[in-house]
């Protein structure tokens, strides 16, 4: 129980709230964007890395909160504050149905289970095409795009906005990896067998943390739609599911941190490597071969054995 | 014309779909089988099976009959030993953890597809098939002007598809012999049943790996090399044929050959079936929700042992 954690991930909401002042409009714009989608790694990483459950259908998690939101605000005329609600609580019960089914599954049975559900969620977004512009997807127009007055066309409002989200979803997930339930989690991660022996009903506490992380998911996935006026069908696709594995291994699955350094490396990886060749993914494959081979435990997972040991 | 003839097309096609899949799926089931690992680049082993095909069949300037023969003995080969390599170089030295070995075959899987995207390119190629002729199946009907016979022009088969469904039941015939009645099965069943008991015994257990995941790569690249005078070979074809036999390994029970093969059958004809009458995003949603169904409440799959 120490304070370094909360410090430091303050200090890094500090930090990126006066990074906007010190890069250009380009970089604010995608920083913005990776704070969302660092969002989804946290959401993510709260399952894998906490929990100890390899999830490969993330991506409906995401898709839900961006669905939720994009049909409600474009066919049902939802204001942007009602869509956002409806939304989490779309999210709240699709991640209890999941939560449900696939738990009763371990292991690789788990994995290949959240890979097809996410699977089905992707078929179906593209048999309801009408509504869903399938691959295409669709744009929000501007009343989706507007809440408390602050419109998200505005790139100073779209920053700031990311930022907020991001700090909430850090500092609420920092305090609550401290929990009892929070720490349960890393003790069913650990030795799921131990935990059930100490009397802990392991179930309940999978549950809780499938429901936690599917509801961060689908915040990233609405606030992503909110903020950049976009949803389509590849957010809902098998790639979607493994960038946040990717996110979360690279910076380090099981650090409250992690995530936000996984994305922002991956991402920058990409922005770097697309401007030499088309083949990105060619780069991003190397990097998940030379990682599991090498830094199982990702950047922020070294650092942590290396020195830092108090890191959460 | 009517409803018959559809049914008996869709049934042939749905043969067809069952044998590629049936080789395909026996692939990832025998590496399932003994090493307890999920293989996600399979489907990119289906996928160089074709490309390397069409690369044999256009760039050595052979007649397509033995061209094609040559990539029937080469492919395979030359896929197996990559799958080798890749089993030397990664998942040997993971030690098999079930879950580093997914991550890293995901990645190995974006590695395969973007090197075959960059040389190979973004077009879908076609593949001359060593012989085709149509066999012209007759078909009685009892018309408004009594029976009517429609034939040659009624409906009929293709030689080559017909070859493709007898060439994989004679080839998975021959794969379970060699497991159940070699001493090379004996020392795969071995290291199955108990890896530990049999390297006390003095059987390479690295080795069998190493192999057996050769071979699990080289039988998907037999399948595509069968499939794709029919099918044209992408550098993208690799994904429908991972998740068809991850579907039909799970059905028939992870790890069990035999219930690989009956799956095979079991999905291959309904796919053929659906996909004739139904629409296929339906049907891959009503596939796909079954498989699910199938794992939550029966973890062993339909034919499967319990395994734990």
């Amino acid at each position: 129980m120490n304070d370094k954690n909360l410090a430091l991930n303050i200090g890094v909401v500090g930090f990126l709230a006066l990074l906007f002042f010190l890069v250009s409009d380009y970089h604010d714009g995608i920083i913005a964007r990776i704070l969302i989608l660092a969002i989804f790694a946290m959401g993510y990483n709260l399952l894998f890395g906490y929990t100890g459950l390899l999830s490969l259908g993330h991506a409906m998690f995401f898709a839900t909160g961006m669905y939720g939101y994009g049909l409600s605000v474009e066919l049902w005329k939802f204001s942007a504050f009602e869509g956002l609600l409806f939304a989490l609580v779309i999210s709240f019960l699709f991640s209890m149905s999941i939560g449900v089914l696939t738990l009763r599954t371990k292991g690789v049975a788990f994995m290949i289970v959240t890979l097809m559900f996410s699977q089905v969620f992707y078929l179906v977004v593209l048999l309801f095409g009408e509504h869903t512009g399938g691959d295409e997807g669709f744009v929000i127009s501007t009343h989706g795009r507007t809440l408390f007055g602050l419109n998200f066309v505005d790139p100073t409002s779209k920053y700031f906005a990311s930022l907020f989200l991001f700090a909430v979803v850090l500092l609420g997930l920092t305090l609550f990896v401290r929990t009892r339930t929070g720490k349960c989690l890393v003790a069913i991660r650990e030795n799921e067998e131990r935990a059930k022996m100490l009397g802990y009903d392991v179930w309940v506490h999978k549950f809780i943390a499938i429901i936690i992380s599917g509801v961060i998911c689908g915040l990233a996935g609405a606030s992503y739609t909110l903020i950049f006026g976009y949803a389509g069908a590849a957010f809902a696709e098998v790639h979607y599911s493994i960038l946040p594995l990717l996110w979360v291994l690279l910076g380090g699955a099981g650090t409250l941190i992690g995530p936000l350094v996984g994305t922002v490396f991956a991402f920058y990886l990409i922005d770097i490597s697309s401007g030499y060749t088309s083949a990105y993914l060619l780069i991003v494959g190397l990097v998940i071969v030379l990682l599991t081979l090498f830094a199982p435990q990702g950047l922020a997972g070294e650092l942590k054995r290396r020195m830092a040991h108090w890191l959460q | 014309m009517e409803f018959g003839p559809y049914l008996i097309i869709a049934l042939f096609e749905g043969a067809l779909t069952s044998a590629v899949i049936a080789l395909t799926a026996v692939g990832l089931s025998v590496v399932f089988g003994l090493m307890r690992v999920v293989n996600v680049a399979h489907g990119e082993f289906f996928m160089l099976g074709a490309v390397f095909t069409w690369f044999i069949t256009w760039n050595l300037g052979l007649n397509p009959t033995v061209g094609f023969i040559t990539a029937l003995l080469l492919v395979p080969l030359a896929v197996g030993s990559l799958a080798t390599l890749a089993d030397r170089l990664i998942l040997n030295r993971l030690d098999y953890d079930p879950e580093r070995t997914i991550v890293a075959t995901i990645g190995l899987l974006y590695l395969i597809q973007q090197s075959t995207l960059m040389s190979y390119g973004p077009d879908a190629r076609p593949v001359e098939p060593p012989f085709n002729h149509r066999i012209a199946l007759p078909w009685i009907e009892l018309g408004e002007s009594g029976w009517q016979i429609y034939w040659p022009w009624g409906f009929g088969i293709t030689t080559y598809k017909l070859a493709v469904i007898l060439a994989a039941i004679v080839l998975l015939w021959i794969l379970l012999r060699l497991l159940a009645r070699t001493k090379y099965g004996l020392l795969i069943r071995a290291t199955q049943q108990d890896s530990e008991m049999a390297l006390a015994f003095g059987i390479p257990v690295s080795r069998v790996y190493a192999i057996v995941f050769g071979i699990g790569g080289g039988l998907a690249a037999l399948g595509a090399v069968l499939i794709v005078p029919i099918r044209q070979a992408h550098y993208l074809m690799g994904g429908e044929p991972l998740l068809l036999s991850f579907i039909v390994v799970i059905v028939g029970g992870l790890g069990s050959i035999p219930g690989t093969i009956l799956a095979a059958i079991l999905i291959g004809m309904s796919d053929g079936l659906i996909s004739v009458f139904f629409s296929p995003t339906l049907a891959k949603i009503v596939a796909t929700l079954l498989v699910v169904f199938v794992l939550i409440f029966r973890p062993n799959g339909l034919f499967g042992k319990n395994q734990q």
